[in-house]
């Protein structure tokens, strides 16, 4: 089914004890997430109960297929199945808004954007904006701030 | 790929640069160093080496850090370095709080430097949002105190964003250590009631958080919270907060979730948000998924608060809503708010069990599991065994673990086809090899570690099945030495506590290993062991397997791998004895007699106890080695070994299907046969015309039905019917409704396994046909086919063809009894309408007619005789019996034996000639019986002079053979007035025949474990086993599966649905019962109706 995009890091940012999972933890979850997953036809829903690789029964993964790339969320009892499901459709928007146009490409190359607009919306594991344009400006204060930077200290990287 | 590589590792700065902001001068030395550690990670080859290297790495950094000399440029090399092996998921940890101090120590060097030239402010904002957003993703709990007075700071900040990031942040602080951030509670407060919605979004965290600990402790908020949720709802928020044109729906999800901790258990607090629920529920009507989220977060809060009805009804709606939704995800969450309110409302789960059951065969897993997780809840005595069947193990370490704790626990007390089914499982295995393979190997390897712990105890069945388990299959773990496995079990075979029996498995198990292993050291051992031992089972043991070592081709031939479920082709008729058996007999031998049979000869002259084990098929087969043990007519084999003789021609009329005397099931005075004389052949005319009229009667409202039928699929009716065993005696009125229409499926369903039935005796006949020819070459003196033989006349009447010579008249005879085979409840109405033959079955099952003497008398004590309605009027039902009376009132009863319950049907009559008022029926709560509905019944008024019914529907709860449900009636006249009543209820009464194919009755036999066995003397009047199955057909309400020779089995259940099976043997004017059932007090109670009868009749 093409090439499927998945970040660890954001599952990361839902480990609540800030503590670095190791790589192949990390690995594992992503392949086991990914095979679990990408197995799913298209006419069944869009939850699935976590093994204990995600921290037992209470957790949940809940995901969006778009074309080639799925966004997989962990969520623990505490969040509405259907209001992260819409998150993730807000994710994606601001993605393309940010992006314009945003492909997988992007999405590769530009992780830390990435992260930076997911730590905008959901900080220390729990939703903090869902206001698509109030994320927008403040990624955009960000990227402001960081090619003054890049420009007094006169850095080497090429603009995107 | 190493071109991604090389451009992510070119947009790493960039992600470094915004959270160290002052990164910037040490920005070339960090790459390079950066760029080294880089070069060296990827031109290793293995990962010890990398994790070597970055553990180097990590502890020069710890070191650099920590030094006090560090300059800051370096310290920032240093985060850049340390980052890097965090994202290739190394602790570094202890890095931290540099990398906080130094995002600090950014924003002071930007403020101290200040001659940068742009706009100060925005800038610092950007960063503090930063590090706030750092702080909140990674904090080591120790470093909370020193940055705690900072954030505290930003909670007063101009800047809204700058506010709810350090709540947020607050929020992380209170989930890793809650204490340390109570003083600021109030400050929690205030960020609530922050003029900025999304700071007090962002404190509702804090609060669901808090709530959840100490929901009561918050009390007093609830009007702010409720306050808040009517503003958001009434869209009194900025149009920013829209999602969807929805007000901000997260921001109500959370509150719901909050109104739902704190009003759960408190009508006080619940009274406060009942409207604003109401108005939530009212407002998220837009089809948006979002507001899907929405009332879904409603209806839970509803039903976790404390109840309104109202309410209720509005959200079971929504669930409705939900559960029939096409959405899938939506019907995911339908049924998971039914899981969570199902113990409140089951009623709700009756409404919508054809969905549940639908879902149950989902192709989504996730939906299944849900479903059966609904199950779980709604687990009760009656559908316990239904439910369990849908459940599947999740895995293979569980089933076997599981296992593990039954055989422990359950230990020799269980049932031996627990083990038994076990390891068939184990061998018979799945679709799927390689799982089987990984199956075994689990529960090798498990067994394996619990033989190692020496001095434990097993329970001997435990033993075997592990003993069984290692030599089967124990070459599977490839990793253990064979001589290990030996090892254990030879230390086995010298323990006490193992007895002889379990002994013999070991040297089985041994054998096993021995022919997949070259030589042992251990075997030899043991051979030498035990060739000289004592008991000779031992010694016959250890002397085959000496034998077998010494030929190991042999051995491997005889023992291959993974045979256990292949069959063994063995000639158990002995067929290659046959001439010496001619020979034998030729020359004046006595014919053989079985060993049992000359037991039981010899066992009814003395009239001593039976000792003969005369149940499982498998010994009597192969004893018997009569002729017939070469085809046994059922799956179970009944042994019809008797028949096989020819010392028995007296016995061979019972080899065929015994029809004769079953004919009369059901006399005229309907369920409950009483004095009737027998229903012989002179009555059969006089039944059959009558018999017309009824079919004329009864075929008008059926034929309506099957219209109704045909609507339905095959399916449908199958899920109908399971629906009906699921959600028994969940609620009552939408039960029974249900069940009524449940009665046209299983109707359906009756005929076609009656068919089904029908070509299995067909068969059964067959083979018994063929085997009464192969007496011929054997048996020489008896004559085959012989004509006055009763039952082989029975025989060539199944097959005209065969015998066209035989008159018509036999054959109609042979017709009638067959479609009467049946006579359950459900098939009056199939059989009515198939076939004109089948119309004698009417005439014979047929209804109550109240022309017997009882409703005269009853006609002379009063003048309203009240009947039954027309709908039970056609219902088996007993006489209507007076309960007890007064001047005024006069209370009587008629038990209508339903298919699906006992209905009680109970009349009031007002004696006098002005109406009575208020007249209220009460059952008491009776230890064995159970009212289905409330057990209290209340008629408004009651016209003078005439008759109120009402009915109520009782299921037995606890088994007993008669007890009696007391009650009371009182009614208003001149004053109150109050008369008790007492209805006797018996066993029989809720006793159903069981409708079963002869296979199906194999397999229900095999899975059950509670046995109860009897013998009892015949009476000399039904010597023949057909007259004392018939008497219990028609006196016990059982059902007759099938007779084979002079066994017979037959089935009934215990509503609601309780199997027995009874398996009835005759020999020598005995009759030996053997019952099972899953209830351990049902075989009892009905062996003393069995004996009862018997003795009656």
């Amino acid at each position: 089914c093409g090439a499927t995009c998945l970040h660890a890091p954001w599952q990361r940012c839902w480990n609540e004890e800030g503590v670095p999972v190791s790589e192949d933890t990390q690995q594992q979850i992503i392949r086991e997430t990914f095979h679990l997953v990408s197995k799913r036809d298209e006419n069944v829903c869009n939850f699935l109960e976590g093994g204990l690789l995600i921290g037992g029964s209470d957790n949940k993964l809940i995901y969006r297929h778009y074309a080639t790339l799925y966004f997989v969320f962990c969520v623990d009892s505490s969040e509405s199945e259907l209001g992260i499901l819409d998150l993730i459709q807000v994710f994606v928007e601001t993605l393309d808004k940010c992006f314009e146009n945003v492909c997988e490409l992007d999405l590769i190359f530009h992780v830390d954007k990435v992260h930076n607009i997911l730590a905008e919306m959901v900080m220390g594991g729990m939703v903090l904006e869902t206001n698509m344009n109030e994320i927008v400006t403040q990624i955009d204060a960000q990227n402001k701030l960081e090619k003054s930077e890049t420009f007094i200290f006169q850095s080497p990287r090429q603009d995107r | 790929m190493s071109d991604v590589v090389e451009r992510t590792l070119s947009a790493l700065p960039a992600l470094l640069g915004p959270q160290h902001p002052a990164a910037g001068p040490g920005r070339l030395p960090a790459t390079s160093r950066l760029g080294s550690l880089i070069r060296s990670i990827t031109a290793l080859t293995s990962k010890h080496e990398e994790e070597k290297l970055i553990q180097q790495e990590i502890a020069s950094l710890k070191a650099m850090v920590s030094a006090p000399t560090t300059t800051l440029r370096l310290m920032k090399e240093c985060m850049v370095r340390l980052i890097y092996c965090e994202m290739l998921g190394y602790e570094s940890s202890f890095g931290y709080i540099h990398a906080i101090k130094l995002a600090q120590q950014g924003n002071l060097l930007e403020k101290r430097v200040g001659t940068l030239g742009y706009d100060l402010q925005s800038t610092n904002l950007v960063e503090v949002c930063m590090a706030l957003t750092v702080v909140s993703q990674i904090f080591p709990r120790e470093m909370i105190p020193a940055v705690l007075p900072l954030i505290e700071d930003k909670l007063q900040h101009s800047k809204e964003i700058i506010r709810r990031k350090a709540v947020q942040a607050l929020y992380k602080f209170y989930l890793i250590a809650p204490n340390q951030v109570q003083h600021i509670h109030d400050k929690f407060r205030k960020a609530l009631c922050d003029r900025d919605v999304g700071v007090m979004a962002a404190s509702l965290h804090i609060y669901l958080e808090m709530i959840k600990e100490n929901s009561s402790g918050y009390k007093d908020l609830t009007e702010s919270f409720v306050m808040i949720l009517k503003q958001v709802v009434g869209g009194k928020l900025p149009i920013d907060f829209n999602y969807h044109s929805v007000p901000a729906p997260w921001l109500q999800i959370q509150l719901l979730r909050i109104l739902g901790l704190l009003g759960k258990d408190d009508p006080r607090t619940s009274e406060l948000m009942y409207d604003v629920l109401d108005e939530s529920l009212r407002r998220a009507e837009i089809n948006h998924n979002i507001t899907y989220a929405i009332l879904f977060e409603c209806v839970q809060t509803i039903y976790t608060i404390h109840p309104k009805s109202e309410l209720l009804e509005k959200a079971a709606k929504c669930i409705g809503k939900f559960v029939l939704s096409p959405k899938i995800n939506l019907k995911y969450l339908g049924l998971k708010a039914l899981t969570c309110v199902i113990q409140q409302d089951p009623n709700l789960a009756l409404q919508h069990q054809m969905t549940i059951i639908e879902c149950l065969d989902h192709p989504d897993p996730i939906i299944k599991k849900e479903t059966l997780e609904i199950l779980y809840r709604i687990t009760n005595g009656q559908n316990v065994t239904v439910i369990v069947q849908k459940m599947y193990a999740p895995d293979n370490g569980w089933f076997i673990q599981t296992m593990n704790a039954v055989f422990s626990v359950g230990g020799d007390a269980l049932h031996p086809d627990i083990p038994n089914n076990f390891l068939r499982l184990l061998a018979e295995g799945f679709d799927d090899r390689k799982e089987d393979e990984q199956l075994r190997t689990y529960a090798v390897r498990s067994y394996l570690t619990l033989l190692e712990e020496e001095n434990t105890f097993y329970p001997q069945k435990f033993l075997q099945v592990m003993i069984w388990v290692l030599g089967e299959y124990s070459s599977l773990a490839t990793d253990v030495d064979p001589e290990i496995i030996l090892t254990r079990l030879h230390s086995l075979l010298k323990k006490t506590f193992v007895t002889s029996d379990t002994k013999a498995w070991i040297m089985a198990a041994v054998t096993k290993i021995a022919s997949r292993t070259s030589c042992s050291k251990t075997i030899d051992k043991l051979i030498k062991e035990f060739s000289s031992s004592l008991d000779t089972c031992m010694r016959q043991h250890a002397f085959e397997l000496k034998h077998l070592c010494e030929d190991k081709v042999l051995m491997k031939n005889l023992l291959p791998f993974d045979a256990s479920c292949n069959d063994v082709v063995v000639d158990a008729s002995l067929s290659f004895l046959d001439g010496f058996v001619v020979e034998g007999l030729s020359h004046g031998a006595a014919p053989y007699k079985p060993h049992h049979q000359r037991q039981e000869e010899k066992l009814s002259q003395e009239k001593a106890l039976n000792f003969e084990p005369y149940g499982l098929s498998f010994a009597s087969s192969v004893s018997s080695s009569g002729i017939t043990g070469r085809q046994s007519p059922t799956g179970l084999s009944f042994g019809s070994d008797t028949s096989g003789n020819s010392a028995e021609t007296g016995h061979k009329e019972t080899n065929t299907l015994k029809l004769e005397g079953i004919r009369k099931l059901w006399g005229k005075e309907g369920y409950l046969p009483k004095k009737e004389s027998k229903a012989g052949k002179p009555d059969e005319p006089q039944a059959a015309s009558c018999g017309n009229l009824l079919a004329g009667r009864v075929t008008d409202p059926s034929a309506s039905q099957s219209d109704q039928v045909s609507s339905f699929s095959e399916e449908e009716k199958e899920k109908q019917q399971l629906a009906s065993t699921l959600f028994v005696g969940l609620g009552s009125n939408a039960g029974v409704s249900l069940m009524g229409k449940m009665d046209v499926a299983t109707q359906k369903f009756k005929r076609k396994s009656k068919i089904n039935e029908t070509q299995n005796s067909e068969e059964a006949s067959d083979i018994q046909n063929s085997d009464a020819s192969t007496f011929g070459p054997l048996l020489d003196t008896v004559p085959v086919n012989k004509e006055d033989c009763e039952g082989n006349k029975h025989t060539r009447l199944r097959k005209p063809s065969l015998c066209s010579s035989d008159t018509v008249e036999d054959n109609l005879a042979f017709e009638t009894p067959q479609s009467l085979k049946k006579p359950g409840l459900n098939d009056r109405l199939s059989d009515s309408r198939l076939s004109p033959l089948s119309l004698f079955a009417d005439s014979n099952i047929e209804i109550f007619q109240p022309s017997s003497s009882a409703l005269c008398e009853s006609a002379n004590k009063t003048s309203s005789v009240p009947s039954l309605p027309k709908e039970l009027e056609e219902l088996p039902h007993s006489e209507v019996v007076e309960l007890c009376q007064s001047d005024a009132l006069a209370l009587y009863l008629c038990k209508v034996w339903k298919d699906d319950s006992l209905l009680l049907a109970l009349f009031a009559s007002n004696k006098k000639g002005s109406a009575l008022n208020a007249v209220n029926l009460v059952f008491e709560k009776a230890e064995h019986f159970q009212i289905l509905e409330s057990p209290a019944h209340q008629f408004s008024v009651i016209e003078a002079q005439s008759v109120e019914h009402c009915q109520k529907y009782v299921w037995m709860d606890k088994i007993c053979t008669q007890g009696i449900l007391p009650g009371s009636i009182s009614y208003q006249s001149e004053m109150e007035s109050c008369l008790e009543f007492s209805v006797t209820l018996s066993l029989l009464d809720f006793i159903r025949p069981m409708e079963m194919t002869t296979e199906d009755f194999g397999k229900l036999w095999l899975s059950l474990s509670n046995d109860v066995k009897q013998n009892i003397k015949m009476l000399p009047s039904q010597d023949s086993l057909s007259a004392a199955l018939s008497t219990l057909q028609q006196k016990l309400k059982l059902h007759i599966v099938d007779i084979i020779g002079n066994e017979g089995i037959l089935a009934c259940q215990l509503l609601p649905s309780v199997p027995c099976l009874l398996h009835c043997r005759t020999y020598s004017g005995m009759l030996a019962l053997w019952f099972r059932s899953p209830c351990s007090a049902l075989p009892d109670g009905l062996l003393y109706q069995c004996q009862k009868v018997m003795e009656e009749s």
